[in-house]
Parts: C-alpha cells; sequence; structure tokens
C-alpha cells in the first residue's frame, strides 16, 4: 500500500525517543497515511548534519539543539523548528560512590533533595580546593542539550561555579556509566536508563532528579527542517496528529511492558526491559538499597507534554547567554522566539478535538499545584512546574532575568 | 607551505578503513598522518599533534565530545571548524553520503583542503563497497549451506535423488514467491522441532 506521505526520521537510541519509535512501530503513522522511515544515529552531530542536507525530513532532537541551529552556533547549522515536545523529565544526577561518600559526610541524605544534595556538593568541593585536589569532572551529553543547563542551574544556585569550581566534558549518553565506573568523570547529568545503568552496577548513586530542579520541564523534542515543513504542511500536520496517539499510547501504563519489549529492541534503544522500568514507573533505586517515587518523573504525554511552548525555549535561551554561548541580541531573541511552534501543533490536532493550552507561553514556576486549565469539557492539567530555587522565569521579562542571572 | 606540510589526523575506529585512508593520504604526499582508533586521552594527543585537519568517521559516537573539545578545549590551541564552507552543498553531501567528516583549523584555503576530503570520500565509498561485497559473499555462502542441509532432509525423508530435492525446493519457492533460502531454511527449522532427522 502506497501512503500519501513519507517521512524520513532520524532518532538516537534513547528512551525518550519512545513517542517517535511508537508512532512508527505501532500503526499510528500508517493510520494518518504515512510511510515513517526510522533512522537510528549515533551522535547529535550527524543528526544535525543529515536534518541540514536533508537526509532526515524530522528528528528527535535536544530541546535547544533547534536553536542552536537556528541560532548558528553549531558547523553545518541550518534553521530547525520545533512543532513537538516528546516529553518532559527523564534525566537525573548520578555521582561516583567516592563523590558521594563524601557528599554524605557534608550532609547529603539519600532522598534527591536538590538543596541539600547540591550544599553538600558545594561543601565538599570547597574542601577539595582547600586540600589541592582535582576539581569534579563532570559530563553531559551535549553542550546545548537540557542536562548541561539544569545541571549548571543546579550547581549556580548552591554556589558552584560550573565553570571555575568544576570541569564540565561531553561522554555519549550510553558511555556514561562506563566512564564513571572507571573514573574517568566523577558524575554527570543523562536521561534513563543510563543512571539506572550506574545503580544497577553498584558504581554510582543518584542524588538528584530534572524533576524536581524544574518539574515539568522540557527535553527532547521533534525537530523539523524549516524549509521542509514550509513544503509539506499537511505531511507535517498527520504526523504530528500521529505523535500525539502515540504519545498519548505511551503514557497509558497497561502498555508499559509492551513498549518496553519494544524499545528493548536492538533496532530502537537495545537496552533490557528491566532497566527502563525506573523512567516509566518513576520508582528509581539511588542506590544503597534506597528507592524513591518521584511524581512527575518523565511525562511522554500528559500535563500537555507535546505542547511546544515559548517559554521552554526561552528559558533555553537566557541559559545559552548565561553560559556565554551567545550575546543576548534583540536579532538573537527574536531568533529563539520564532523557533518552537505551537501554532503549528494548534493546528495539526484542532481537528482531533483535544484539549490544548490557550496561549503560546506561560510563566514558568508559577503553578504551585496541578491547575486545569482549557476550555469547555475538555480537560487538561498543567503544572506544578516550579524550580527548585523557588525562581519565576516571565518570558515577557527576559532582559530583567538574564540580568539577573549570577554565574553562582 | 606545500601541501604535503598539512597535518592530517584520522580518528577511525574501524582499523581497515583507517590503513585504507592513511595510504591514500601518503600516496597523496601527505608525510604528517597520525592514525587513531581510541578517543582515550585525545585532548592530549591533539595538542601534541597540532593537527591542520581532522579527519573523523561518522559512525563515531564522540562526534558530540570531539566537536565540543575543537571548540573549547584549552587543548586545542587554534579553533577547529568544520571542514566546508556552506556554499559547498555538494562536498558536504557527498561526505555524509560517504559517512565521513572533516574539521580543519580556521583559515585553512578550501583549495588545501578540498583534495584531502575527496580522497577521504572516495576511500570510505570504497571501504562501504567492499563492506557489502563481503556481506554478499558470507551470506551467499550460508545461503548454500542452508539449501545443501535442506536438499539432505528430503533425500533423507523422502528418499529423493539430490536433483529431485532442489527441484522440490525451488517449486516450492517459486509457488510461494519466496526465496529458495527461506524455504530451505524453514525446512531445517522444521526438521530440528520434529526430530532427531538433522544432525544425524
Amino acid at each position: 500500500m502506497s501512503m500519501a506521505h513519507e517521512i524520513t526520521a532520524g532518532f538516537m537510541p534513547l528512551f525518550d525517543s519512545a513517542v517517535l519509535v511508537v508512532a512508527g512501530e505501532m500503526g499510528f503513522a500508517v493510520r494518518e497515511g504515512i510511510e515513517l522511515k526510522l533512522q537510528r544515529e549515533t551522535s547529535w552531530a550527524n543528526i544535525r548534519d543529515r536534518i541540514a542536507i536533508g537526509h532526515f525530513d524530522v528528528a528527535h532532537m535536544l530541546g535547544p539543539m533547534p536553536l542552536a541551529c537556528s541560532l548558528g552556533l553549531t558547523p553545518l547549522a541550518s534553521e530547525t523548528i520545533v512543532p513537538f515536545s516528546l516529553g518532559l523529565g527523564g534525566n537525573c544526577v548520578t555521582v561516583s560512590n567516592t563523590v558521594w561518600e563524601g557528599m554524605a559526610a557534608q550532609g547529603a541524605a539519600p532522598d534527591l533533595d536538590p538543596t541539600r544534595a547540591g550544599t553538600a556538593l558545594g561543601s565538599l568541593i570547597r574542601e577539595r580546593a582547600v586540600a589541592g585536589r582535582e576539581p569534579l569532572r563532570f559530563a553531559v551529553v551535549h553542550p546545548h542539550s537540557g542536562h548541561n543547563y539544569e545541571l549548571r542551574y543546579w550547581l549556580a544556585a548552591c554556589g558552584i561555579d560550573p565553570d571555575r569550581d568544576i570541569e564540565i566534558v561531553i561522554v555519549p549518553p550510553s558511555f556514561m556509566a562506563d566512564a564513571l565506573a572507571a573514573g574517568r568523570i566523577d558524575a554527570y547529568c543523562v536521561g534513563e536508563p543510563w543512571n539506572s545503568a550506574s545503580v544497577a552496577t553498584g558504581t554510582g548513586r543518584i542524588v538528584t532528579v530534572k524533576a524536581l530542579l524544574w518539574r515539568n520541564s522540557p527535553e527532547k523534542v521533534i525537530g523539523a527542517r524549516k524549509a521542509w515543513a514550509e513544503e509539506n504542511p499537511e505531511a507535517l500536520a498527520a504526523l504530528l496528529r500521529a505523535l500525539h496517539h502515540a504519545a498519548r499510547w505511551c503514557q497509558d501504563p497497561a502498555n508499559r511492558g509492551e513498549l518496553a519489549a519494544l524499545m528493548a529492541r536492538p533496532a530502537f534503544l537495545g537496552q533490557p526491559e528491566a532497566i527502563q522500568m525506573p523512567a516509566l514507573t518513576g520508582r528509581l533505586q539511588l542506590g544503597g538499597g534506597v528507592e524513591r517515587r518521584v511524581e512527575d518523573f518523565f511525562l511522554p504525554f500528559d500535563k500537555a507534554a507535546n505542547f511546544p511552548w515559548k517559554s521552554h525555549a526561552l528559558w533555553f535561551y537566557t541559559q545559552m547567554v548565561r553560559w556565554g554561548q551567545l550575546p543576548h541580541t534583540p536579532q538573537n531573541l527574536a531568533i529563539a522566539r520564532d523557533c518552537y511552534r505551537p501554532d503549528l501543533y494548534r493546528s495539526a490536532l484542532k481537528p482531533l478535538g483535544v484539549a490544548l493550552p490557550g496561549a503560546n507561553a506561560k510563566v514558568e514556576g508559577a503553578l504551585k499545584v496541578a491547575t486545569p486549565v482549557g476550555s469547555a469539557g475538555a480537560s487538561l492539567v498543567l503544572g506544578p512546574d516550579g524550580f527548585f530555587d523557588g525562581q519565576i522565569f516571565d518570558p515577557d521579562r527576559i532582559d530583567a532575568y538574564i540580568a539577573g542571572q549570577k554565574r553562582a | 607551505m606545500s601541501t604535503g606540510s598539512l597535518t592530517i589526523l584520522v580518528i577511525d575506529e574501524n582499523r581497515i578503513r583507517a590503513s585504507i585512508i592513511e595510504a591514500g593520504l601518503r600516496d597523496a604526499g601527505h608525510r604528517q598522518v597520525t592514525v587513531i582508533h581510541d578517543v582515550a586521552g585525545i585532548a592530549r594527543r591533539i595538542a601534541e599533534i597540532e593537527p591542520d585537519v581532522i579527519v573523523i568517521d561518522l559512525e563515531n559516537p564522540n562526534r558530540d565530545m570531539l566537536e565540543n573539545m575543537f571548540q573549547l578545549s584549552r587543548a586545542v590551541k587554534r579553533p577547529i571548524a568544520m571542514f566546508v564552507d556552506r556554499s559547498d552543498q555538494a562536498s558536504i553531501e557527498a561526505a555524509v553520503d560517504a559517512g565521513v567528516s572533516a574539521y580543519v583549523v580556521d583559515g585553512l584555503k578550501k583549495e588545501r583542503i578540498k583534495p584531502i576530503l575527496d580522497m577521504a570520500i572516495s576511500r570510505f565509498n570504497a571501504f562501504s563497497r567492499m563492506a557489502r561485497e563481503l556481506e554478499e559473499a558470507r551470506s551467499e555462502l550460508e545461503n548454500r549451506k542452508v539449501i545443501d542441509r535442506a536438499k539432505g532432509i528430503l533425500m533423507k525423508s523422502r528418499g529423493l535423488s539430490e536433483e529431485a530435492a532442489y527441484t522440490l525446493l525451488r517449486k516450492t519457492a517459486m509457488n510461494q514467491n519466496r526465496k529458495i533460502a527461506e524455504i530451505a531454511q524453514s525446512l531445517v527449522t522444521a526438521a530440528g522441532l520434529l526430530g532427531p532427522l538433522e544432525g544425524e
């Protein structure tokens, strides 16, 4: 059977590619008349290059990556837009056993509390500096990643300068656990299952999670080549509807077993089903036999998880400015503002009659409790969405937010 | 500075392909070529070698780490950018198609890089072709083995001649619109399930 649309999508073997993989493998794309060709990649750089030269029409991307591409921060960058978000949360910060012992001696407890863990880490770092020891080496997956920005945000809010007090290096996700075990790095921030992987081998401890640093915060997205999206509006809309149904399927606890079995296949994540369960259930083994359940640990669908909030893109932009990746100018801000496209999401999903947020941006950190929003009959619950340090990000007051950001 | 005096670093986990590239570069008159298979400690190596051009295969999962290092690391004294000038779309596509990328220090003239990149692209393509042919030959051999086993099963269980056994396999494959090797594999699997026939 020949399909109305043929779409080639790149993805990285990470758990949060699940919505895209499910759209292709569980019939959601076909139902929208799409032949979805999924192509696994080995680096974000490859994804970026293949989007740029047209091998891929869309791809699983780090949330800040389409911004970095559109802002010309990377080689071979091309204008990339974000019509769909692949979920909220999903990352953790994992440290070596040695670092954990040092933190525990400074008052950290195995409770994932970001302030307590960060304060203990700060004390340990100062103690090490006084003793003349090497700075701790942290790893993230990419300089333009939610991981890099949330790690830096956490450290800075706890009085640690991420550029001066520690070192940050780049390590591919699947190599993190090995690098930690071998002592090449002391800690890392990465998505699941690569934190649980270190806990499972007894070589690391999870000390805090993205969902506690910034609750309901953006992670991976669908990046689409702008030129392709403009030339193929119907194909894009059909894809967004397929992804919407796939995301709903992924969120349903009844499908967890089937989802884990699908992702376990070598063509996708290629990791055992058991190690995917923490991401699916929010029940994390922290190490040392301690288990904690994290509310909203990873959301592929609920809480408007697929809506590409402009406030998410703009927060990433403020962090790029904060850490010296680009200057804050009206031109750059305008590019960042146009990158995430809630208008495309809304117009594609409107025929489905589902609840859609009415605004394109929200004040991040304003919702202290889960809040029903949306119009007539349609149910949509947002939040809570707070930053752990109580800060508010108002996208209408970007200049003040940027001016108020300190390095540590 | 002559073309030959460029310092080139090749990063490729595939040793055979790396040596093919290295040979190509040496044939083209480049004398300062270093090949690295393992990226452990690469920052120090780059600081020692100070390459003008870095050629890397796209399968390498460390590409993100390397790109970040080229841009930020104190070990890399001169900033390193991607090979291409954005205007050269054909080169970009050919390189990505071939599975190779290159980075050069800022300021190197495009004319000096182009032959290196073209050579890398053609050697990468040649390697892929070779690997594909090898894979085809390997699967051809496997197919022949399984067909022989299936023939043996038919000859024994149905008292057929070798030629009749093969004809039966071929006819079944044609009727079912499948490959002979697939039919043979099904038969071997079924025979394995049904009894001790196979492996006697």
